[in-house]
């Protein structure tokens, strides 16, 4: 889909009525298209092609780029930096903030600095424990949690003013995301917790990697029968195993990452291990796409990013559309530029 | 201690029919804590609450206790200290992302919670951010002033 103001690098769009940020996410989303998402690892590196290059490699294929902050609680570059990059070319970033290394004050101005450098997406994130990563001696900070963030961020978004209390001049237009893990203990109560981060300010749900689908259609039951259909876009993680012992490895020490036998059967059955786990990706995301209140998918695919492009043109999902990048439409830009 | 932590969830709801009870006996008590003085009864209150919480629920003194919204669990045994849920990290054995050897504090706390008349309601509660003025200062003092609505 093209929209007749497509973003200029530097230009923020004009919000729409009942849109909340100037983003082209929010945009899709409430277009009703199926969105697709996917993840850039931040480098551990100081050069801005670094991103750049990481960030092309979904040219075309993808709505916005969620910019992880630590994840796994390994250092990279900030995911603030990552997407002000991201927003200069006029990508859309979906800035990812963890409770993990900050405390509110920090977080709180980090949610301004964003929105000033163009961000129009927040993904507000508890985070891993320290112990996961590479700095296990660090301070695990959790001054707030993914529900009080989310609360902070609307506070400054819809009261103009800081949990202290203190006014803001100018609020950052954002569109409020959080994650959910419908596959993790307690199952039962995962579709209450939703409802708790909707209460709290979350405009669209970004899952952990789903790999059972009956498991993922009792969960959007659940959330059906609270009523969240149509208060929250939910867009579903997917990603493409390398090879059954990946999927081994990744189930036992990745936290919050559920596998079935029956896929790690079908992996190590297979002759290409790879091949087999692109294809279960792309069958996930039709099978996925049918569901009801499903709004999009978020493609991660961690190391193997080349791969992400290749999936959801296979998949489908995108049916001919192609997600803004730089240089999708010249005329476009140069006749605002000149405008 | 973890062994008596975890029967603490079990009887989730006689402690807290216990602690309702107990709770409106110190509000009622409130004209006598005022004449004692609420600023001198501070430490020996807090000691006691710390040694009785301490031993039933691991108590970490956050001075703002909500073991009622939770299940008798207390949250502040997460290591994340997360106060409105379980992380997207608990183990398919239902223990703890970060302390494996231990059981989810909000896997225990969902299960206390449904132990508790009106548990599941009050688990839906958004909880607000810790206040970390308040570590190791009397809840059960606090909550009394705010019955009473006498805010100091």
């Amino acid at each position: 889909m093209i929209f007749e103001d497509e973003p200029v690098p530097g230009y923020p769009l004009p919000i729409l009525p009942g849109h909340t940020s100037p983003g082209r996410f929010e945009r899709v989303l409430r277009a009703g298209t199926f969105a697709v998402t996917s993840e850039l690892a931040p480098p551990d590196s100081a050069d801005p092609e670094d991103v750049y290059r990481r960030a092309r490699i979904f040219d075309g294929h993808v709505d916005a780029i969620n910019a992880t902050d630590g994840s796994g609680a390994n250092c990279h570059m900030s995911s603030l930096a990552v997407c002000a990059l991201l927003t200069r070319m006029g990508y859309a970033p979906v800035m990812q903030i963890s409770c993990r290394d900050r405390n509110r004050i920090a977080i709180q101005g980090d949610i301004l600095g964003g929105a000033a450098m163009g961000v129009c997406n927040l993904l507000c994130l508890t985070g891993d424990g320290v112990q996961a990563g590479d700095h296990p001696q660090a301070l695990p900070v959790f001054d707030l949690d993914s529900l009080s963030l989310l609360e902070a961020a609307r506070t400054l978004r819809d009261e103009h003013h800081f949990l202290s209390g203190r006014k803001i001049s100018y609020a950052p237009r954002v569109l409020l995301g959080a994650a959910e893990n419908p596959f993790a203990k307690p199952v039962e109560w995962r579709a209450q917790r939703l409802a708790k981060k909707v209460a709290a300010g979350a405009q669209f749900i970004q899952t952990q990697f789903c790999y059972d689908v009956p498991l993922l259609r009792a969960f959007m039951r659940q959330v059906e029968e609270l009523g969240l259909l149509d208060k929250v876009f939910i867009l579903v993680g997917v990603g493409p195993l390398r090879s059954a012992k990946a999927a081994e490895w990744i189930r036992t020490h990745v936290p919050g990452v559920h596998i079935p036998d029956e896929i790690i059967r079908r992996l190590a059955g297979a002759s290409d291990g790879a091949l087999e786990g692109r294809k279960l990706c792309i069958e996930l995301i039709q099978e996925i796409r049918t569901i009801k209140g499903v709004h999009g998918v978020h493609v991660m695919a961690y190391r193997q990013e080349e791969t992400v492009a290749e999936i959801i043109e296979r998949s489908g999902v995108l049916s001919g559309r192609v997600p803004w990048y730089p240089g999708r439409d010249p005329q476009a830009n140069t006749n605002r530029m000149a405008s | 201690m973890y062994a008596v932590r975890q029967w603490s969830v079990r009887h989730a709801r006689g402690l807290n029919a216990f602690y309702r009870g107990f709770e409106s006996i110190l509000v009622a008590l409130h004209p006598l804590w005022k004449r004692l003085g609420y600023q001198r009864l501070e430490r020996p209150v807090a000691a006691v609450e710390r040694s009785v919480k301490g031993l039933l629920f691991d108590c970490r003194m956050c001075g703002q206790c909500i073991l009622s919204s939770t299940g008798m669990s207390c949250p502040m045994n997460c290591p994340k200290n997360l106060r409105n849920g379980p992380c997207g990290g608990v183990r398919a054995n239902g223990h703890c992302e970060v302390r494996p050897e231990m059981k989810c504090v909000w896997t225990e706390a969902v299960a206390g919670s449904a132990r508790i008349p009106g548990g599941m309601e009050a688990l839906r509660q958004v909880q607000v951010a810790v206040d970390q003025r308040l570590q190791g200062r009397s809840s059960w003092l606090r909550v009394v002033r705010q019955r009473v609505g006498d805010p100091k």
